[in-house]
């Protein structure tokens, strides 16, 4: 059990985006706790809301125009929204880093990996040009990119899909942060390329005590690296449990589908779906919004105003029928 | 009975001094109503596979037979007719319609194409289509963009069949889908199977979806196929070393599939 102030907190976030019939609002009461040495995973499918938070968190989505309606996003206990641009600066990058799907279009074309993450240890900590080219070489040692200081003279096209996330997990290092948001960082890569840059990560976890955002819609990856799951659901947190809880014994109904859909090995010609498609977020039902697709759903209770995520004697959901539902998990060894 | 029948396909690209061999001597038969699954990393030649099979590129070596006919010998005119039974189902579904016509349109189109028939007769055809695959009639006047990620590759999937095929490539379906629409077309691919005995080339790099729904599947590595086996066979006791390594590479939510199997 973590205890203390957490690293990263989230409270009652909500956010509206500027669409051509006024505002769309699509997240709604999101919660997080993250604490040093710990990975929290955002699962949901797209549009669920899991990316707005992680930009929400490092400040990054005043560029597309959204408006924070209401809610606090604090780092080790100090606010972070409504800070001016030039705070933002020495917070992002240095205090928060992030990588991304696509680490090749992260980079910059036009200069040697080298440069870039020299160009970021300088930045973020001050160094001249040499010492902080001295730290971007070491930084690619670090992360397992052989003959680091060959490599580090080459432009980003000389990199393979799995050595450039490698590139951009050194850079987001460089500055020393606290908080590391990985936005689908495998989403992109084989599965073999997959499996070493999720060991990599979890290594650079024992060995800084960073705290970690996994973001991802694969509940294999998240099995792999997240001590607790936040599951995204129409820009809400439905399901909020420890790994091994969530699989074992998903709360939500959603949880439980979602766990459902995941092949199986002796599974046989069918997966199990579940029926029916995302609300947009324009015409997002009354009450809870997976009860048009649920088939726990109960007319007048599930139907009506919206659902609260509470603690639950199952555990916390967004589900009024949290504690009268036993769901199927995923049996664990 | 054999449907399909690729035997020592070849197929390279760049320029003399620099070939890379995408495809290299590649050899396999697939069943009517079977699915063969092509597996492999990025790069391994699965999508080259699949469309030589097709013809929508030309192999430098080796041969392709459909229901004993050999497509790689066919003319222009003669491949025509013979891609009336074979078709091909895209990762990307926005990129397979046109955005500026309406979805009806784009699913009657290859019996236009083919058969010419009335617009008002394509138009019925592809209604009763939409309606297998689980659209209802008000999608007929949609466009691309109006329909979800996972309804338009029914659509596309509905496309597909308008000739009835006996074969479709398909190459990563649901790969660009959530979770939830993934299985819904999965379990459609499975039903149209079932009940139309269609074959499937399906090419994947999901393992664990393959393990479901093939009933043979063939491991590519750098162009070759490395091992090719029933499925149930391959996933149970894997026989080269990449196979191994890419069953371990599975991020699974149970337990692990190799300790699972060796101890048991």
């Amino acid at each position: 059990m973590v205890v203390g102030t957490p690293l990263l907190e989230v409270e009652d976030l909500a956010i509206s985006f500027p669409q051509e019939r006024g505002w769309v609002q699509v997240l709604d009461d999101v919660r997080l706790r993250l604490h040093r040495g710990e990975t929290v995973g955002l699962v949901g499918e797209s549009g669920s809301g899991k990316t707005v938070t992680a930009m929400t968190a490092m400040g990054l989505i005043g560029a597309a125009g959204a408006k924070v309606l209401r809610g606090s996003v604090r780092l080790d206990g100090r606010e972070l929204l409504g800070l001016s641009e030039t705070e933002w600066r020495a917070v992002r990058g240095r205090r928060m880093a992030m990588i991304f799907q696509q680490p090749t279009r992260a980079l910059n074309p036009a200069f040697t990996v080298g440069q870039q993450i020299a160009e970021a240890v300088r930045l973020h900590l001050g160094l001249s040009r040499a010492d902080a080219y001295k730290r971007a070489v070491e930084a690619l040692d670090r992360v397992h990119i052989p003959n680091a200081r060959e490599r580090a003279k080459d432009y980003p096209f000389a990199f393979s899909g799995g050595m450039a996330q490698r590139a951009m997990i050194a850079m987001a290092l460089a500055g020393e942060p606290d908080v590391l948001i990985a936005d689908e960082p495998t989403t992109a890569l084989d599965v073999t390329v997959q499996a070493r840059i999720l060991e990599l990560l979890k290594e650079v976890q024992r060995d800084t005590n960073i705290g970690m955002l996994f973001i991802t819609h694969d509940l294999g990856v998240i099995a792999q690296v997240c001590d607790r799951v936040s599951v995204f659901y129409a820009g809400q947190i439905v399901e909020e449990a420890p790994l091994d809880r969530l699989l074992a014994h998903p709360t939500h109904p959603y949880t439980a589908g979602l766990l459902a859909s995941v092949p199986r090995p002796g599974q046989h010609r069918r997966l199990s779906s579940i029926d029916g498609t995302i609300p947009d977020f324009m015409h997002l039902p009354s009450g809870c919004r997976f009860h048009p697709r649920c088939a726990h759903a109960v007319h007048g209770r599930c139907d009506v105003t919206p659902i609260a995520l509470e603690e639950h004697a199952a555990g916390t959901a967004r589900c009024v029928r949290a504690d009268e539902l036993s769901l199927d998990g995923v049996e664990q060894r | 009975m054999t449907l399909l029948e690729a035997s020592h396909l070849v197929k390279t690209f760049g320029r003399r001094g620099h070939r890379f061999h995408a495809v290299d001597d590649v050899s396999f038969t697939l069943a009517a109503g079977e699915t063969l699954a092509l597996v492999g990393e990025s790069g391994a030649g699965k999508s080259t596979t699949g469309r030589l099979v097709l013809r929508l590129i030309e192999p430098d070596e080796g041969t392709v037979r459909l229901d004993g006919q050999e497509i790689t010998g066919l003319d222009q005119r003669r491949l025509r007719v013979a891609r009336r039974s074979m078709q091909m189902v895209f990762q990307d579904p926005y990129s397979c319609f046109d955005p500026r016509i309406p979805i009806g349109d784009s699913v009657g189109e290859p019996l236009r194409a083919h058969f010419r028939l009335k617009a008002s007769e394509r138009a019925e055809r592809a209604a009763a289509m939409l309606a297998r695959v689980g659209l209802g009639t008000q999608h007929l006047y949609r466009f691309p963009h109006e329909l979800s990620g996972g309804q338009l590759q029914r659509v596309a999937i509905a496309r597909a069949l308008m000739l009835e095929p006996k074969l479709i490539v398909c190459d990563e379906p649901v790969a660009a889908l959530d979770v939830s629409v993934r299985a819904q077309v999965i379990n459609l691919l499975s039903d149209l199977q079932d009940e139309l005995g269609i074959a499937y080339l399906f090419i994947s790099h999901d393992l664990a979806l393959v393990e479901v729904i093939a009933h043979r599947v063939a491991v590519m590595q750098r162009g070759r196929i490395v091992e090719l086996a029933d499925t149930a066979q391959l996933f149970e006791a894997p026989q080269s070393n990449y196979t191994r390594e890419l069953l371990s590479a599975i991020p699974t939510i149970g337990p692990n599939r190799l300790s699972v199997r060796r101890s048991s």
